[in-house]
């Protein structure tokens, strides 16, 4: 009986502990930038990159600023709709004023409304579906993109490949059961036949899907120069690997998604030879603001940041400019940030590691893509 | 030329989940359980081949050895703590804490090893048979593929027809209690049976991540599913059963993406198994059993 009621004892003061701790955290003297990514789960790769960025960025300010500046809190999603509105949740009640919004476009678009109707401002680094700065007949005014739209990128690759000549006949294998994919495919299509490509091959598959050599077939078949692979890396891996063992040697061409594969643990990297990529962000270009990024990036946490840690980055850099120019302060309503914020995000221009952006007033960035192709194992800028 | 690399691909992988099935079938046979934690088990197999070779760079032979042992020992292990204790309960509780199993596997990998995916170097050397002039090319992983499932099932028929243990497993697969009176004890039995499934799921991942060389935490599930869907064809519980059901669905499912439509192609494969079942309730090569009423 004694025992028990020493651990009731003990129970109740740790809550108590608990709560106390909830409570000092209220009132403190900086702007609460929240946001939600997958840290668990198969997505968690992008969404540990994009906390860890956003919280140098933080830490960097707050060294500059000489006092904590920004608070960043950061919510684990599981780049699940279901859990995301509990991130969101648990963010308003710690006070976020502005937000990162969400790592992935599944799990921001069950938030986009809420974020709207509660006046937050939310810049994604990398959620790059068009609902979350647009529901099909409103326009998120609060809501703004740090990565290019899914139908910019298939639009800027054909115009790519088309402007290059790096093929006139090209093949797509797309992943039919996600948005980013499909919608990049379908821009790509629209694009290639505007600027003469030939689409002579459309394949698609599932996801976890383990098997491509009936698709690569088809579109080595049709006499396919040129694959356009608007996917994920892990896909990409298997499909190199595909193509590798059946001797079909076409130029390869990715987006973003393809951006990590170097990094792909025990990845041979002369299968990547030769293979071009779309992206903003080159962690081995030698401009003296990319170079700082990486070496403080890998020095915090041992690896190479990809291309979400680096739009991570920039967007809270991006919101830190547009704090300055605003005269934002710590003791404003998120409301009135978020107007300050659409001012500025509208009307500045931000020079960042992935690009200098300009922002629509639907929310869209402007910023020219970069595409790099793989030699020797790194990206090397292709002309 | 082309039907013929489509039908080998396809062959090579129907191997694959023909492989698979037989665990499935084997484990359904005798102990009257789905076992959906199977794909995992094979996740598991590849993670430790994976380790193997390209950590501590072992051969391939011993890699594969490991990653057997590994498997068995995880099999018995999963049946003794998960599975045994439900001997008696009803079916529907089984099949629940099985699906609970392959979570609990499922993010306890993506706990110790990150979702992130590996790349997975192939056991043998990478390249292709050319055949015609280099008009068909047939590469050596799927070569290996498809005679190491004919070996294993060959070598699986004359131990379950030929062996003391083998005749207690068909015992079982008939009549448990009737078995149990006759001597047998029914508990090592099962436990043998998941041992094998789970040898044989060890080297279907292997050969798995040699052919499509991605590793991750999740890779089991899709093959798993699809090799269940190969074993139910084929009529679950039967061995040959589970290589024709497999052989059937790979090339199904390859023949319909080169010739019909990618999209359309795991629709096509699940059309053709309602015919097949509609047609014939228990599976291609199914018994019927006569319940006495």
């Amino acid at each position: 009986m004694k025992k028990n009621n020493v651990i009731k004892v003990v129970v109740v003061t740790m809550i108590l502990a608990l709560l106390a701790g909830c409570g000092a955290k209220e009132g403190s003297d900086s702007i609460k930038i929240g946001g939600s990514g997958p840290l668990t789960g198969d997505a968690a790769v992008y969404g540990i990159d994009v906390m860890n960025a956003a919280q140098l960025a933080v830490d960097e300010i707050n060294a500059k600023e000489g006092k904590e500046y920004f608070a960043f809190k950061m919510e684990d999603d599981a780049a699940d709709p279901e859990k995301s509105p509990i991130a969101y949740s648990t963010l308003m009640d710690w006070g976020m004023q502005v937000s990162i919004y969400t790592v992935t476009s599944g799990a921001g678009l069950a938030v986009a409304e809420d974020y709207n109707n509660d006046r937050i401002f939310a810049l994604t680094p990398s959620g790059s579906n068009t609902g979350l700065i647009y529901n099909g007949k409103v326009n998120y005014d609060n809501a703004f993109q740090v990565c290019f739209t899914d139908p910019n990128q298939g639009r800027a690759s054909a115009d790519y490949i088309a402007e290059h000549k790096l093929a006139s006949k090209v093949a797509v294998i797309y992943r039919s059961d996600d948005d980013y994919s499909k919608s990049i495919y379908a821009t790509f299509v629209e694009e290639a036949a505007k600027v003469g490509l030939e689409v002579v091959s459309e394949t698609s598959f599932l996801k976890d899907d383990a098997d491509y050599s009936a698709q690569l077939l088809e579109a080595e078949k049709n006499g396919a120069e040129l694959v356009f692979l608007p996917i994920y890396y892990q896909p990409a891996s298997v499909i190199l690997t595909q193509a590798n063992n059946s001797g079909y040697a076409p130029i390869f061409f990715g987006v973003d998604g393809m951006d990590g594969i170097l990094g792909l643990d025990g990845f041979k990297a002369e299968l990547a030879e030769g293979v071009y990529l779309l992206t903003p962000f080159a962690a081995d270009a030698t401009d003296d603001a990319t170079v700082h990024f990486v070496t403080a990036f890998k020095e915090a946490y041992g690896t190479v940041p990809t291309q979400f840690a680096a739009d991570a980055y920039d967007a809270v850099y991006a919101i830190y400019q547009a704090c300055k120019a605003g005269n934002v302060t710590p003791d404003m309503a998120a409301a009135d940030i978020c107007d300050i914020m659409i001012d500025q995000f509208t009307t500045m221009e931000y020079p960042g590691l992935t690009g200098t952006s300009r922002w629509a007033v639907n929310g869209e960035v402007n910023k020219s893509p970069k595409a790099v192709i793989i030699n020797n194992g790194v990206y090397v800028a292709a002309e | 030329m082309y039907f013929i690399t489509y039908l080998i691909s396809g062959i090579g992988l129907g191997s694959v989940y023909a492989l698979i099935a037989l665990g499935y079938t084997m484990v359904y046979g005798i102990a009257k359980m789905l076992n959906f934690a199977h794909g995992d088990i094979i996740m598991i197999g590849a993670y430790v081949a994976f380790f193997a070779l390209s950590r501590f760079n072992v051969p391939a032979y011993l890699a594969v050895l490991l990653s057997v042992v590994v498997c068995i020992a995880l099999g018995i292990t999963i049946e003794k703590l998960a599975y045994k204790p439900l001997r008696k309960a009803a079916s529907l509780s089984v099949l629940i804490t099985a699906i609970g199993v392959s979570y609990f596997l499922e993010n306890g990998a993506q706990l110790l090893w990150t979702s992130s995916p590996k790349m997975f170097s192939s056991i043998i050397k990478s390249g292709a048979l050319e055949l015609f002039d280099g008009q068909l090319s047939i590469s050596y992983i799927t070569l290996l593929t498809i005679a190491t499932c004919i070996l294993i099932m060959i070598a699986l028929t004359y131990f379950i027809n030929n062996t003391k243990t083998g005749s207690a497993m068909r015992a079982c697969s008939e009549d448990k209690g009737a078995a149990s009176l006759m001597g047998i004890n029914v508990n090592r039995t099962i436990s043998i049976t998941f041992a094998i499934g789970s040898g044989l799921a060890a080297v279907a991942a292997v050969l798995l991540a040699s052919t499509y060389p991605s590793v991750y935490p999740t890779m089991g599930s899709m093959p798993g599913i699809k090799a269940f869907t190969a074993a139910v064809f084929g009529g679950v519980g039967s061995i040959p059963g589970a290589l024709l059901g497999g052989l059937l669905l790979g090339v199904i499912e390859t023949l319909a993406k080169g010739y019909i439509s990618t999209q359309l192609s795991d629709a096509i494969v699940f059309a053709v198994l309602i015919i097949v079942l509609l047609l014939k309730p228990t599976g291609i090569l199914g018994k019927k059993k006569s319940e006495k009423v």
